[in-house]
């Protein structure tokens, strides 16, 4: 458990140092406001429970953690998970579309890949477009989506998965390209040695030594997914969904809200890339892989 | 190839020129090799001399530039399509994902046979290389001389009769090696293979050979061919006795002669 010791101590010290770098902003960012109020009421306070209340504010600039925490405790263990109000219910809308997504650029993803390694003619026509294709920013992109498909009848989950494949295929495509030319030489020429087909020397030499590209790159891709259907509610006017969360705590200045919606924002794509991170370790395991 | 005992490999004003930035090299020039059915023939030089190349050509996995080279009466790559050879690299390069039984099942994979041959071969091979009892070990758990034993096993699976070895102990110690060497003859005396070796030891070469080819390097060449007077039956102190030495003396010389001594 040395392993657990040593991962355990630098993270929860890195996270002591941000809740005291948040507090300290939290209490200079609402100080100004803070002012202002006690000005109009022609109140003065001391030192501790001016502090006190600029962390305490209804409608923060920046909210406290402790805020952001019981607002996230309340509206993800406390409301019913049916309820729209309830994260635990908005996180699943997202997540929905996030692993439709991913599903479909982890797949798209390994099918440019392939295509790629073995028509030279396409490594040469295909990947400049490609590499384009992640340069256009996704939040131009993602109403044009969403509008077209609406306008031919489709509505729902696939415009949002849609832009998480967009996202998602691609760090897919570039480790699978990697992954399908990493064997080394040696091994190469040694199917060749026994006339191996293309087929054969693809199935029992290029996917096996791919397989930790292909969970290194899945990671990256499920993470650019979140992000890809969160964007996606935001210009659809979705009516649930972590996007959805945060357009409507913008519109009424709910920060508390908005930052609880980024907090299980982050711990959905932090479980999800859990989740990869453990399907490879144990396909790595299946695989006669060295324990660390 | 008409006569009694047909050459299994046979080349004759062999070259080979490869192109690179700094402007052709001569890796082989010149070549004239006969290797009847049965030998133990070791190629022996310095780095550059051209003795990797040559293997490879013999399993078509490169092309010459002049001359002419047959492996068992057919062109190489007509001799590789048939599986005419097995080939044994520096490196073990097994597969890290495969078991070692699975590691020798993969050429049987390739050329499709039925599940209950592959298990019936794999079992002879593995002990023939005294590997038996790690079939489902990977790669990984086993030293490095057990690792290349695995790949001459994956070698063998198919029954080839031409085994090619390119330096295959040359990255292992000297004591794993004495012992891999006395196996290796005793497998080349029970299935009675052609083996060609390449390698950079005197002692191994003469140690293992029924003849030792001497080349050198720019451009790469034969410069001398030496017949091994010692019996078949070879154990390991033969290598102290003056017979040996003087063979392991002319090898010397040969190489002497083609300046593989100069710097």
């Amino acid at each position: 458990m040395d392993t657990f010791r040593d991962k355990l101590v630098p993270v929860t010290s890195i996270l002591l140092g941000v809740v005291v770098l948040w507090y300290i902003f939290a209490v200079i960012l609402n100080a100004p406001f803070q002012r202002d109020l006690d000005r109009r009421a022609n109140e003065t306070h001391g030192t501790v429970e001016f502090i006190g209340k600029t962390l305490s504010q209804p409608k923060p600039t920046l909210p406290a953690p402790h805020q952001v925490a019981v607002n996230f405790f309340e509206n993800t263990f406390l409301r019913p998970i049916t309820s729209n109000r309830s994260l635990v219910y908005n996180a699943w809308v997202t997540l929905s579309s996030t692993l439709l997504g991913f599903a479909f650029g982890t797949a798209l993803g390994i099918i440019i890949a392939v295509g790629i390694v073995h028509v030279a003619t396409l490594d040469r026509s295909l990947m400049p477009w490609i590499i384009a294709s992640q340069t256009i920013p996704i939040l131009a992109v993602a109403p044009m989506i969403i509008v077209v498909l609406a306008a031919i009848g489709v509505t729902g989950l696939i415009p949002k998965a849609m832009i998480s494949t967009y996202l998602s295929f691609f760090p897919v495509t570039v480790g699978m390209v990697k992954g399908l030319r990493s064997p080394e030489i040696m091994h190469l020429d040694l199917m060749h040695t026994y006339n191996a087909s293309a087929s054969q020397t693809f199935w029992k030499l290029r996917v096996p030594a791919s397989v930790p590209f292909l969970f290194t790159s899945m990671k990256v891709a499920v993470a650019a997914s979140l992000v890809g259907a969160i964007v996606g509610e935001l210009p659809t006017g979705a009516v649930a969904g972590i996007g959805a969360k945060l357009l409507a705590g913008a519109y009424y200045s709910q920060s508390i809200d908005i930052w609880s919606a980024l907090v299980a924002g982050s711990v959905v794509a932090a479980l999800l890339v859990m989740v990869v991170g453990i399907a490879g370790r144990l396909v790595d395991r299946a695989m006669g892989g060295r324990p660390a | 190839m008409t006569g009694t005992s047909p050459a299994v490999v046979s080349a004759s004003k062999l070259g080979l020129t490869f192109q690179t930035n700094d402007g052709p090299v001569q890796a082989l020039s010149n070549v004239d090799l006969t290797i009847g059915k049965g030998e133990f023939v070791s190629f022996i030089g310095p780095s550059g001399c051209g003795k990797t190349t040559l293997l490879r050509v013999i399993a078509d996995l490169e092309k010459p530039t002049s001359g002419t080279i047959s492996v068992n009466g057919m062109t190489p790559e007509q001799a590789r399509e048939k599986r005419a050879y097995g080939y044994v690299f520096q490196a073990a390069a097994l597969f890290p994902w495969r078991t070692i039984e699975r590691n020798v099942a993969l050429p049987l994979e390739i050329i499709g046979l039925s599940r209950a041959e592959q298990a019936e071969r794999i079992k002879r091979t593995m002990e023939l290389v005294n590997l038996s009892g790690f079939e489902k070990k990977y790669p990984w758990q086993l030293s490095g001389g057990m690792q290349q034993r695995a790949s001459i096993a994956r070698a063998l699976a198919f029954d080839a009769d031409l085994l090619l070895m390119d330096e295959p102990f040359g990255a292992l110690d000297e004591i794993v090696r004495d012992h891999l060497n006395e196996q290796l003859l005793e497998l080349w005396a029970r299935t009675n293979k052609t083996i060609c070796f390449v390698t950079h030891s005197i002692p191994e070469a003469v140690y293992l050979s029924t003849r030792i080819i001497v080349m050198s390097p720019r451009p790469g060449r034969v410069t001398d061919i030496i017949e091994s007077t010692l019996p078949k039956e070879r154990p390991l102190d033969i290598r102290e006795t003056p017979e040996f030495l003087a063979i392991a003396a002319r090898v010397r010389d040969g190489l002497r002669a083609g300046h593989s001594y100069d710097d």
